[in-house]
C-alpha cells in the first residue's frame, strides 16, 4: 500500500530524514516511536505533501503510484488521510460543512458520524474554534470517517487528551482501522472484516494508544533514521525501561540498523 | 474620497412609466436585480417597490399592517411629513443632500401599524437603466411601537458598464419596542457613483439590524450610515460584507451613537480587496451608562489594492464599555493546506476560506438571495487566483 524508499527530506538547510525505508501493507497498522525532534512528524508531513518538506532524494509509492511530487489534494483523493495535531481555526467554516466536503460527494450522514465521536453539538461550530485537545481529536476523527482514507496518518492520537476522551478516541481509531463490523444477515463478520483494508501509520510518544488498537509492527525513528523493528508492545516496554539512549548505542554499532533483540528484556 | 462631478450626470428628463407587473422586465435587468438580492420573478413581498432612473414605477403594499407610498405622494398627502422628512439628515450637509432636496425623484415612505409584525420582507429595488442618469431618492421608514419589519433593498445598474449616479437619503425611525431589519445588496458597476446618506433613531427597547452586501465593482461609493440609540435598552447591529475589485473605490462605515442607558451595539465588517481601494470606517460613541459597544473590522488583501481601516471609539462618561478589533491579513497557508489534506484543490480551499471569512451565514439569508451571493463569492475567488 505504502512504500518508502531511501527517503531524504530537508526543511530549509536542515536534513530531517536521512534515508528512510518503510513498507506498510494493505490493512496493516504500523507504529512509529521516537523522541521529540527525531523526525516523526516530518515523515508524516512529507507523506501528506506539506510545503516546506523538501524531498531531496528517494521515493514514495502509494497504491502503486509514485506520489513523491504529487500535490497534497491528489494524495488525499488517492486515499491518504491525516489527523492533525494542531489544526488551524477557520472562521466561518462550520464543522458540518467541512465534514460534508471531506466526503467529496459521497452520501454521508454527518449527524450519525458525529454521534460516534460524541460531536453532534459541534457541527454548527466554526472548525477548531476554541476546541480543547480532546475536541480537536474527535473533530479530526470525524473528518477522517467522512473521508474514508485507505491509509490513515495519525500524529500522536493521545496528546492533550484526558483519560475519558482517550477511551473514546482509542475505540474510534480502532474502528477506523479495523472497519465497522456488526453482525449482518448474509455476510459473516469475518467476511465483512476481510473487506476492510485500512492501513495506519501512527506516531506515538507515550504508547497509550496501544491499549486500544492492534498494531502489527513498530519501529523507532531516531535522528532521522529508522531502527529497531519489533513488536510494538515490546518496543514500548523497552523504551519505558531504558529510554531512547539505547538507540544511540545501537545506531553507533555497525549492525545498528538491524532489529534489536529486545524480547528478552521485555519479559 | 474620490471627487464627484454631478455635472456629468443628467438629473432631469429620464422618467419612466408605471410597471404594474415587474415580471415583465427584461430578463437581463431581472438578473442584475437578482444579484442585488431581489427576485422579481417571485415578487412575493409584503410590499413591493421599484424606482427606475427618475421615477417610481411600482409601489404596492400587500399587507394591511403596512403602508407603502412613493415619497412625493407621501409628502403631498401628509403635509411634507413634518415629523420625518429631513429631520435626521441635514439637507445642507453636502452637495449630494442638496441635490436630492432640490429635486427629489421619488423613493419610498414605509410605515407599519403599531404592533404589526410584518412577516414577509418588503422588497425594494432602486434601478439605474439609462446611461448618464442621475437618481435622487429619499426614503423614510417608520416602524411604529411594538412593530416588526424587514426591508430587502437591492440597488443595481442595468449593466456593469452603465455610467450613473445614485444619491439616496434614508431616514429610519424605530419607535418604542419596534424592530427593523434592513438588508441592502448593491450591484453597481465600475462607472457608478453612489452617495447614500442615512441616519436612524431607535427609541426605548427598539432594535435596528442592518445587513449590507457589496460584492461587485463600483466606481466610487461613499457612505457612513449612523444610528442614534436614544431610548433605554435600544440595540443596533451592523453586518457588512464588502469586496473591492480593481477599479472600485469604496469608503464605507457605520456609526452608532449611544445616548441612553442599557444600550448596546455591534458593528462587524468583513472586507476583501482584490485590487481596489477599501476604506473601512467604524465609529461607536457612548454618552450614557451602562452601554456596551463592539466594533470588529477584518480585511483581506487578495492580489492587490489598499485597505484602510479606521475604527473610532468615543466615550464621554465614566463606565462605558467599548471595544474594537481591526485586522488586515492574508489567507494563511496552513488553512489552505488543512483543506487540501481533505482533498480540496487550492482554488476550492481558497474559496472555502473566503466564504467563511465573509461570514455570509451571519445574515441568515436564504433562498435565491443566498444563492446569488454564493455565486458571486465564487466569482471573486476566480478573479483573485
Amino acid at each position: 500500500m505504502l512504500k518508502i524508499e531511501d527517503l531524504h527530506v530537508s526543511i530549509g538547510e536542515r536534513e530531517v530524514l536521512r534515508g528512510i525505508d518503510l513498507h506498510i501493507k494493505e490493512g496493516e497498522t504500523f507504529i512509529l516511536f521516537g523522541p521529540n525532534g527525531s523526525g516523526k512528524t516530518s515523515l508524516l508531513m512529507t507523506l501528506m505533501g506539506f510545503s516546506g518538506y523538501a524531498v531531496t532524494s528517494g521515493r514514495i509509492t502509494f497504491r502503486g503510484q509514485d506520489i513523491t511530487r504529487m500535490p497534497m489534494f491528489e494524495r488525499a483523493r488517492l486515499g491518504i488521510g491525516m489527523s492533525f495535531q494542531r489544526p488551524p481555526t477557520i472562521h466561518g467554516l462550520k464543522t458540518r460543512h467541512l465534514v460534508q466536503m471531506c466526503a467529496r460527494g459521497r452520501d454521508i450522514d454527518p449527524e450519525a458520524l458525529a454521534a460516534k465521536v460524541n460531536f453532534v453539538d459541534f457541527l454548527e461550530r466554526d472548525i477548531n474554534a476554541g476546541f480543547s485537545g480532546g475536541e480537536i481529536k474527535r473533530s479530526e476523527l470525524l473528518q477522517l470517517m467522512a473521508q474514508k482514507p485507505g491509509l490513515v496518518l495519525f500524529d500522536e492520537p493521545e496528546s492533550g487528551v484526558d483519560l475519558e476522551n482517550m477511551q473514546l478516541i482509542g475505540k474510534v481509531v480502532r474502528r477506523l482501522l479495523d472497519g465497522e463490523v456488526e453482525p449482518l444477515p448474509g455476510l459473516s463478520m469475518k467476511a465483512q472484516k476481510g473487506k476492510v483494508r485500512t492501513s495506519g501509520l501512527i506516531i506515538t510518544h507515550t504508547g497509550y494508544i496501544l491499549d486500544y488498537i492492534n498494531a502489527d509492527r513498530g519501529q523507532v525513528l531516531y535522528q532521522g533514521h529508522l531502527c529497531c523493528e519489533a513488536r510494538p508492545r515490546d518496543i514500548l516496554e523497552h523504551i519505558r525501561s531504558y529510554g531512547y539512549q539505547e538507540c544511540i548505542k545501537c545506531l553507533n554499532e555497525p549492525s545498528g540498523l538491524q532489529p534489536l533483540e529486545i524480547t528478552r528484556t521485555a519479559s | 474620497m474620490k471627487d464627484v462631478n454631478l455635472g456629468n450626470f443628467s438629473f432631469t428628463g429620464i422618467e419612466r412609466g408605471e410597471i404594474s407587473d415587474l415580471r415583465t422586465l427584461d430578463a437581463s435587468d431581472k438578473h442584475r436585480i437578482l444579484y442585488a438580492g431581489v427576485d422579481l420573478n417571485a415578487c412575493d413581498g409584503s410590499a413591493v417597490f421599484m424606482h427606475m432612473d427618475q421615477s417610481t414605477v411600482h409601489c404596492k403594499s400587500h399587507d394591511p399592517g403596512l403602508e407603502l407610498l412613493d415619497f412625493n405622494v407621501a409628502m403631498k398627502r401628509y403635509g411634507d411629513l413634518p415629523e420625518y422628512a429631513w429631520k435626521l439628515v441635514d439637507r445642507d450637509k453636502d452637495e449630494f443632500t442638496r441635490n436630492v432636496a432640490e429635486n427629489t425623484h421619488g423613493g419610498y415612505f414605509i410605515r407599519t401599524r403599531p404592533g404589526a409584525k410584518i412577516e414577509k420582507p418588503v422588497q425594494s429595488c432602486l434601478f439605474l437603466k439609462a446611461d448618464g442618469a442621475g437618481q435622487n431618492v429619499h426614503n423614510i421608514v417608520v416602524v411604529e411601537e411594538g412593530s416588526e419589519l424587514h426591508i430587502m433593498t437591492g440597488c443595481s445598474t442595468a449593466h456593469s458598464a452603465t455610467k450613473a449616479a445614485h444619491l439616496g437619503i434614508t431616514e429610519y425611525y424605530v419607535k418604542r419596542g419596534g424592530k427593523l431589519t434592513f438588508t441592502m445588496v448593491h450591484n453597481w458597476g465600475e462607472n457608478a457613483t453612489v452617495r447614500p446618506r442615512s441616519v436612524g433613531v431607535v427609541e426605548e427597547g427598539g432594535v435596528f439590524q442592518s445587513n449590507y452586501v457589496l460584492l461587485n465593482p463600483v466606481g466610487t461609493l461613499q457612505m457612513y450610515p449612523a444610528i442614534h440609540l436614544n431610548g433605554r435598552g435600544a440595540v443596533a447591529r451592523f453586518n457588512s460584507i464588502i469586496v473591492t475589485p480593481e477599479g472600485s473605490h469604496v469608503d464605507s462605515g457605520n456609526r452608532v451613537i449611544m445616548n441612553a442607558p442599557d444600550t448596546r451595539c455591534e458593528i462587524i465588517s468583513r472586507t476583501i480587496t482584490t485590487g481596489g481601494v477599501n476604506i473601512a470606517r467604524g465609529h461607536i460613541a457612548g454618552h450614557a451608562v451602562p452601554c456596551r459597544g463592539h466594533l470588529e473590522c477584518k480585511g483581506l488583501i487578495l492580489g492587490g489594492g489598499q485597505m484602510l481601516a479606521i475604527p473610532e471609539l468615543d466615550a464621554t462618561v465614566e463606565g462605558v464599555d467599548l471595544s474594537h478589533e481591526a485586522a488586515v491579513g492574508k489567507i494563511a497557508q496552513d488553512e489552505i493546506e488543512y483543506l487540501m489534506a481533505r482533498g480540496m484543490d487550492e482554488a476550492e480551499a481558497t474559496s472555502t476560506i473566503v466564504r467563511g471569512f465573509l461570514n455570509v451565514d451571519i445574515m441568515g439569508l436564504d433562498g435565491p438571495l443566498a444563492q446569488a451571493i454564493q455565486e458571486q463569492v465564487e466569482q471573486i475567488d476566480a478573479g483573485a487566483m
